[in-house]
């Protein structure tokens, strides 16, 4: 117990007599050489916070594509029967046809899914705050491979050139699936799809770079008297993506390879034409595209059992059970691809493959049942990153158990196609990555930057986003029960009102991640000096590293002497008064394990 | 990586300047040179994983294509002639002795072999790449023997041999591209070993450049029956 509250603030720098001892955020010199520095940079926390940046850019980006789609649908376009004149819709189709509006809308929602799936969620968590808390969680001075770290955002940015290049050319209008034999074939620019895929290829390149960095820096860099379970439970969430990571994502690179050659010199793979195979494409996609679905979501968990336990100040409920069901998920996640094609597969795979997939409920549900778990009889500080860990628990739920309905044969011929699998992934994804993705950056912001933020307007964001988020895509699982499908820029009269709904949603989503980022803002310019650590954590970034971290991280290489979360063994009064922000004191008469 | 004075460089006691591997200094984040090789060899092993599953696409593409359209195939195979696959298979074989034998003579501080067996293997490469250009592509490419829409051999046996081609031309070319690669790599290789950055106490990029040679040499040895010699 006194290695404990023996470390906190002790490692903590003191004055400022060496260039190693300032922030990794105090400038070196004038604007240009500051600039040069950022570009030219190794530190993982600097690669990180550059991550950030693009990721928010991209995310931005992407979600102004989403509220055009929204927008669209709010007034759809509608024809005469008689006559195929459009009488209806003003967004996309003013003064053109029935057929041009539509095909503006399947470009917008290409857009939308291309940008948030390959530009902003895969690399969102891992790359951003996987880089910055990484080497500090496990004691290091940085990554295993600095310059190759560097390289992956270069690769990154060079990959989101592509991509801007083919939507300046008009974009593409084949969905982020890119399935063949469309996709080879659409009338829109030839180059665009090109550079869009070729966009995709490169961006690979930099998710396996920071995925092999990772794992190897898991594996190498641990401090000394780290064992592999006495990690920080966000180290074993990010390792878990960075193994999915290195292993599916060279399958699309072959992948979208050949979709090249398909679409450049039509070499007949893909193509049924010349008796090659567009359901192998399928099959080619979904091995990678299916285990990246947990590359979107594993550092989600990551970032929930960080901020569950310190904010509710208690170990996690199963340290064991939790480490070992990230690894589960991504084992499992390789041999479930079979159910994104139930209707173009033979129905033993398809069976099979539904059998399969019901198996990822299991470790899944692990996780959820030991967050609750741990949060029984905690004493839970209502801070922004916990009520968004407690809206994860709610939402992510809706969308792992909606899951179970699509993974069912049955039940999946109907909900096919339909706005269920919108709403279903909506919840997982944005429900999921994304409240996480708030939540642990309200959870690191001040190790991050050395700023507290506004409490109040943290909150009042969550309740925006939680409330906008769910108006948008509840609305979308009646839809899709009732048989709206995907990807129409219309719909008959009876679903205009869920459809409006779900569009008043996204404004209010909207509004709501505005505030978060005017309250990140305003912590930047005017934000209280962030002490080491505000919230009582016990993980070696808040005990052994100033906020903002100093170059090197730490002073002295950090010796671990006790696993991550033994928040049971520390009481409230042995922690440093006026250094953190203490939880509500325990009732009298009850012991604090 | 520190970059180090050549002129100044420290001399040992009888005043001859120490070779450039004895002064190698790993970056700051390891503890010392042995944690460095085992961070950097362990990168490496990962990043192979990455090229065998990049190239297990082609073969599964291979196998699902042949289960269609076995005829094709193997019509295709007796397209191509098995002397050369055979020629460039030892080559190659003979090329993973040779930088085996290179790790092995830094190892051992045998600089003169280890620069040797550089050049040999880098040559080795070179060769794969020739026979593969002047005897094999040129041909099958002045025949139409080509993927999808540019096929134009007239003496097709069945309408699917496009695919065949598509296959054979993809698969190849994705792996001559990583010989490229690797011809490179032993040139960079050469020109630190010729300034003595690579010996006993420091031959990482010589065993790194080493294993990812060995992946290519695998790869090709999995192409050359599938292509070459099952009828």
């Amino acid at each position: 117990m006194s290695s404990i509250t023996g470390t906190q603030g002790h490692d903590l720098p003191h004055g400022g007599h060496d260039h190693h001892d300032v922030s990794y955020l105090h400038p070196k010199g004038g604007a240009a050489a500051v600039v040069w520095d950022w570009m030219t940079t190794v530190d993982h926390k600097k690669i990180g916070v550059m991550y950030l940046v693009a990721v928010l850019f991209m995310f931005f980006l992407g979600g102004v594509a989403a509220l055009a789609v929204r927008l669209e649908l709010f007034y759809p376009t509608q024809i005469d029967q008689a006559t195929g004149q459009v009488v209806s819709g003003q967004l996309f189709n003013t003064g053109e046809t029935w057929a041009k509006g539509n095909e503006t809308y399947n470009r917008i929602f290409t857009l939308h899914g291309v940008i948030m799936v390959f530009l902003f969620i895969v690399p969102s968590i891992p790359a951003s705050l996987g880089n910055f808390l990484l080497p500090l969680l496990i004691g290091a001075k940085d990554v295993a491979f600095p310059r190759l770290n560097l390289a992956s955002w270069y690769v990154y940015l060079f990959g989101s050139i592509f991509a801007i290049i083919s939507i300046i050319r008009g974009g593409v209008d084949t969905g982020w699936t890119f399935y063949t034999p469309y996709s080879t074939m659409t009338p829109v620019d030839h180059w665009a799809v090109v550079w869009m895929i070729v966009a995709a290829f490169i961006l690979g390149f930099s998710s396996i770079f920071t995925g092999l960095n990772f794992v190897v820096t898991v594996h190498k860099l641990r401090a000394p008297g780290m064992g592999w379970f006495d990690m920080p439970l966000f180290v074993w969430g990010i390792y878990s993506t960075a193994i999915i990571q290195v292993l599916a994502t060279p399958v699309i690179g072959i992948t979208l390879l050949l979709l090249v050659f398909e679409r450049l010199f039509s070499i007949g793979i893909f193509d049924p034409r010349l008796g090659g195979d567009p359901v192998l494409f399928q099959h080619f996609f979904w091995f990678y595209s299916h285990p990246v679905v947990y590359v979107m979501i594993l550092p989600g968990f990551a970032v929930i059992s960080e901020v569950v336990t310190t904010h509710a100040r208690k170990n996690i409920f199963g340290y064991r059970a939790v480490a070992f069901s990230s690894i589960a998920i991504a084992g499992i996640s390789f041999i479930v691809w079979g159910h994104h094609m139930f209707t173009s597969q033979g129905e033993v795979a398809s069976a099979i493959f539904s059998a399969l997939t019901f198996l990822v409920a299991i470790p899944t549900a692990v996780k959820v049942f030991n967050w609750t778990a741990t949060l029984y009889k905690g004493s839970i500080a209502m801070t922004t990153p916990m009520l968004y860990a407690l809206g994860f628990l709610f939402t992510f739920s809706i969308g792992g158990l909606t899951g179970l309905f699509l993974g069912c044969l049955a039940t999946d011929l109907h909900l096919h196609d339909t706005y269920f699998i919108v709403a279903h992934f909506h919840y997982v994804m944005m429900g999921g990555t994304v409240i996480a993705f708030i939540a642990g950056l309200h959870h690191w912001w001040p190790k991050m930057f050395g700023r507290m933020y506004s409490e109040l307007g943290g909150k009042i964001g969550f309740f925006l986003v939680f409330i906008g988020f769910n108006l948008t895509f509840f609305p979308q699982f009646i839809l899709g029960t009732q048989g709206m499908p995907r990807r129409y820029a219309s719909y008959l009269e009876e679903y205009t009102f869920l459809h409006q709904l779900s569009t008043i949603g996204s404004w209010v989503l909207a509004l709501g991640l505005f505030t978060h980022l005017f309250v990140f803002i305003h912590s930047l310019v005017a934000g209280k000096k962030a002490p080491p650590n505000p919230w009582g954590s016990l993980t070696l970034e808040w005990t052994h590293a100033a906020s903002p971290p100093i170059e090197h991280n730490f002073h002295h290489e950090p010796v671990v002497t006790h696993g991550p979360y033994p928040y049971d063994d520390v009481l409230p009064a042995q922690t440093k008064p006026g250094e953190f922000v203490l939880p509500p004191p325990l009732p009298s008469g009850r012991k604090a394990h | 990586m520190a970059t180090i004075d050549v002129h100044n460089a420290p001399r040992d006691a009888a005043g001859e300047a120490l070779p450039l591997y004895k002064l190698y200094r790993p970056a700051a984040h390891y503890r010392d040179r042995e944690h460095e090789f085992d961070a950097v060899k362990m990168g490496v092993w990962v990043f192979l994983a990455t090229e065998i599953l990049l190239f297990s696409g082609m073969f599964v593409g291979y196998a699902v294509l042949r289960m269609l359209h076995p005829e094709a195939f193997y019509n295709g195979s007796h397209y191509l002639e098995v002397k050369w696959g055979l020629l460039n298979t030892v080559v190659l074989l003979f090329s993973s002795y040779t930088v085996a034998a290179a790790v092995r003579n830094a190892q051992m501080g045998q600089l003169t072999w280890l620069k040797r067996n550089i050049v040999i293997t880098m040559l080795c490469g070179v060769a794969f790449l020739l026979v593969k250009f002047v005897f094999e592509y040129s041909k099958k490419w002045a025949e139409g023997k080509l993927p999808g829409m540019f096929f134009s051999y007239p003496g097709a046996h069945d309408p699917s041999e496009p695919l065949w081609w598509g296959i054979y031309w993809g698969a190849t070319g994705i792996h001559a591209v990583h010989v490229t690669i690797g011809i490179a790599l032993f040139g960079w290789l050469y020109l630190g070993a010729r300034r003595g950055k690579y010996g006993p106490e420091h031959y990482t990029a010589v065993e790194g450049v080493a294993l990812y040679w060995h992946i290519v040499d695998i790869v090709w040895i999995f192409l050359f029956p599938l292509l070459y010699l099952v009828h």
